[in-house]
């Protein structure tokens, strides 16, 4: 095969990819974007409309927007955990039940939801099962609660458009010569090819 | 329903699509014969099929696995350890698990294109430490094959001058990864020797097939065919001869025996219409993987062969083995903060450790290779998953703890991305007695047929040899700077080895050896039973050495096809 021949098939990948895609999956990317665009409200199916409301606010106070991107509800990502209970049915109790638990604490703390919760009283829960290596052993349900619901931002984030261009991730592509890595690479890691 | 009976008798019926098949198929179609291809799966084509160059965001799933697709929704591979309708079972208390690919070319769609072939050890271990049977055959009478493949597929590699690694006919290998070259610092520090890997990705042109693109997604079905699989290698010269027939969605239920004593034909499902079918043929090549084809053996009973064709030994499903397999990720602080640039390459590490030990000074026998990964892959689901795991000194000085929320966080997640490694050690079980499948009495598939039950134990020889594993890659991690994300497992833990059947290199079940009393076929893959029937998937397989077991299955399936054609012409069959 010429390597006119093949480029052309890697070109025409992207449409072909359309393929293989379920028309159900499809048609939650676009059910999500035409919403988005759209302005109007999300409809879960698996959270209700105050178990949506404080992921929005959790997923955010894990990935905020900064000076690069912008912040989980911006990629999607509360619509992206919607689905995932849907396709991975085991994950729901554990995240109806971790929500839960964070209300709970937030009402033995300070008599109030969490989303009725200033600022700091917020910080001052999370910061108490954000980190597994100092946490309390009391606090050892949220923190794995808090655990999989920040993989599961990241997962959500990360493999957006958006997401992956604020990793810099610079492959996916055909590469005419391998030529190994950059100059600039192999110095930060003290190596060479010589 | 009656089942509808060909009259046409083809030369050679073959039972399979995958290396083993996809080989005999292009063997014995040049060389003349008319052959019918029979394969349990649908058809697939990688230049139409392939999902090369997806992104995860063109799927709510993000690349994860999903029942049909085991290994991700983007994986080339139709299949998994469990598929619908077709249940298997295992002895109370007991686990392996048994992947099937149902597709043209079975699991060479998807496999990890590590081409390595056995070495002169490996085909007479009884005769160097006791343990397990020599092979009937030697390196030597499987070398030309291999030449022959390298030649023709193709792989990457680098001449070493091992004494049991044999060099082979390699394109040169890709530049290794920044990162790679820092494992091999530390690993050669260990005094672990380092290579570039073999993998059947060609780096220049070979036969018409283009060289590789590196977009590092082989799994995926390469569109453009710059890497092996039995569709886009061996299928298409078996067609052009114009004698290849290919029957998809036909599952095997029988190989069927004349009045002499020979097999006749095959009887097998169309899962289209879920009738019964029967092909003839004067000769009968099984290549339905290890297993499957060793249940199809035990379930052609008749009265001439009670115990099943080629069982008259009772060793068809003995001397199951598969490798065996462990692995850590460490994160490497060194690593953190990368400079951006596209590290995919050739799929697979570029860079691999062979085995390197000196059996006479430890305590278990053989030896296991390590796969290595890591770095700045394509994100996907589970992509800076588990980062509350990073913890350690980062290269500032300034202690890491793993977790945390918000823009702390997400500019964690941009320094250490990148920033793991990973190692897989792969290693040789001893086949032992306790570990086979035989015939459930009680249960049967959705179209009737009696099921797999698998036996599985694995020995102290396996479990010493993965805790090495594990205290070599930990030791590996520590002397890069860097931390396991996991502890040690423990000796409860069985050191962390996989479960039986989990790195999908089972092979055994219809042993070849010069003795019909203890094996089913001879040095030629030839039943002793049964002179026209043949096996050329990793049933044949004696042992199981370190290295995985696609380039040897082809090889050898390429000499018991040429044995055949030989035969034919000789009017010997």
């Amino acid at each position: 095969m010429k390597r006119r021949d093949v480029l052309k098939i890697l070109l025409s990948a992207p449409a072909a990819t359309m393929v293989w895609t379920d028309a159900e999956a499809m048609q939650a990317v676009s059910a999500a974007q035409t919403a988005r665009a759209a302005a109007e409200p999300f409809v879960p199916k698996f959270f209700t409309a105050t178990e949506l409301r404080l992921v929005r606010v959790l997923a955010d106070i894990v990935i905020p927007k900064d000076e690069r991107s912008g912040s989980a509800t911006d990629a999607g990502v509360p619509e992206f955990m919607d689905f995932m209970m849907i396709e991975q049915p085991a994950r729901q109790v554990a995240m109806r039940g971790g929500l839960a638990w964070l209300d709970r604490e937030c009402q033995l703390r300070f008599d109030k939801m969490f989303l009725d919760c200033s600022g700091a009283q917020r910080t001052a829960v999370l910061d108490d099962i954000a980190w597994p290596a100092k946490a309390q052993p009391e606090f050892a349900h949220g923190v794995a609660f808090f655990n999989s619901f920040r993989d599961l931002t990241a997962a959500g984030f990360w493999t957006t458009r958006m997401g992956i261009d604020d990793l810099q991730y610079l492959g996916n592509r055909s590469v005419a010569r391998w030529n190994g890595c950059p100059d600039a690479a192999l110095k930060k890691l003290g190596v060479s090819y010589d | 329903m009656q089942i509808i009976r060909s009259r046409t008798i083809h030369d050679v019926v073959i039972v399979g699509s995958g290396a083993g098949g996809g080989m005999a198929a292009k063997v014995l179609t040049e060389a003349g014969a008319n052959v019918l291809m029979l394969e349990a799966g649908v058809m697939f084509d990688t230049r139409r099929d392939s999902k090369m160059m997806a992104w995860p965001y063109q799927s709510p799933r993000r690349g994860l696995a999903i029942p049909e697709r085991q290994f991700g929704e983007f994986d080339a591979g139709w299949g998994g350890w469990t598929l619908d309708g077709e249940p298997y079972t295992t002895a109370p208390g007991e686990r392996f698990d048994w992947f099937r690919t149902r597709m043209l070319g079975g699991r060479t769609n998807h496999w990890g294109r590590i081409s390595l072939r056995f070495g002169p050890d490996d085909f007479r271990r009884k005769s160097l430490d006791g343990l397990g049977d020599d092979w009937p055959i030697t390196y030597d009478d499987l070398k030309p094959y291999y030449d022959s493949i390298d030649r023709y597929i193709g792989l990457f590699g680098s001449n070493e001058g091992l004494p049991n690694d044999p060099d082979g006919i390699f394109q040169p290998p890709p530049r290794p990864r920044c990162y790679e070259l820092l494992i091999k610092q530390a690993s050669e520090r260990l005094r672990i020797r380092c290579i570039p890997i073999r993998l059947s990705i060609l780096t220049q042109p070979l036969n018409g097939r283009p060289a590789c693109h590196y977009c590092g997604q082989c799994g995926r079905a390469c569109a453009a065919h710059a890497n092996f699989s039995s569709p886009s290698v061996l299928i298409p010269p078996a067609l052009a001869t114009k004698r290849l027939t290919i029957v998809t969605n036909a599952m095997a239920r029988e190989v069927t025996v004349g009045n002499d004593g020979l097999a006749n034909g095959v009887t097998y499902v169309d899962k289209n219409t879920g009738r019964d079918n029967h092909v003839q043929a004067r000769i009968v090549v099984l290549a339905a993987s290890a297993c499957e084809t060793a249940r199809l053996l035990l379930n052609s009973k008749s009265s001439k062969f009670p115990l099943g064709l080629g069982n008259s030994s009772g060793v068809v499903g003995k001397y199951l083995t598969d490798t065996t397999g462990t692995g850590v990720r460490g994160f490497i602080p060194k690593m953190m903060g990368g400079v951006p640039h596209n590290e995919d390459g050739a799929s697979g590490s570029h860079l691999f450790m062979p085995w390197w030990g000196d059996n006479q000074k430890l305590d278990f026998p053989r030896g296991y290779h390590i796969e290595i990964g890591g770095g700045r892959r394509m994100p996907g689901f589970g992509t800076l998953g588990g980062v509350h795991l990073y913890n350690g000194m980062g290269v500032e000085g300034r202690p890491i703890n793993g977790g945390g929320y918000g823009k702390q966080l997400k500019d964690d997640y941009r320094r250490f991305y990148g920033s793991t490694v990973g190692f897989a050690g792969r290693g040789e079980m001893i086949p032992n007695e306790n570990s086979y499948c035989e015939i459930d009495p009680a249960v049967v598939d959705r179209w009737g047929i009696p099921v797999l039950r698998f036996h599985w134990k694995w020995t102290d020889h396996e479990l010493k040899q993965v805790k090495h594993m594990q205290e070599t890659f930990r030791a590996i991690i520590h002397e890069m700077g860097g931390t396991p994300l996991t502890p040690m497992p423990s000796a409860d833990q069985g050191y962390g080895i996989e479960p039986g059947g989990r790195i999908i290199h089972e092979v055994g079940c219809v042993r070849m050896g010069n003795d019909p009393k203890t094996s089913v076929l001879n040095s030629n893959c030839q039943a002793h039973d049964c002179r026209n029937l043949f096996v050329t998937d990793g049933g044949p397989f004696v042992t199981n050495p370190d290295k995985n077991v696609t380039w040897s299955i082809l090889a050898l399936a390429m000499r018991t096809s040429e044995y055949i054609a030989n035969q034919r012409k000789a009017n010997a069959i």
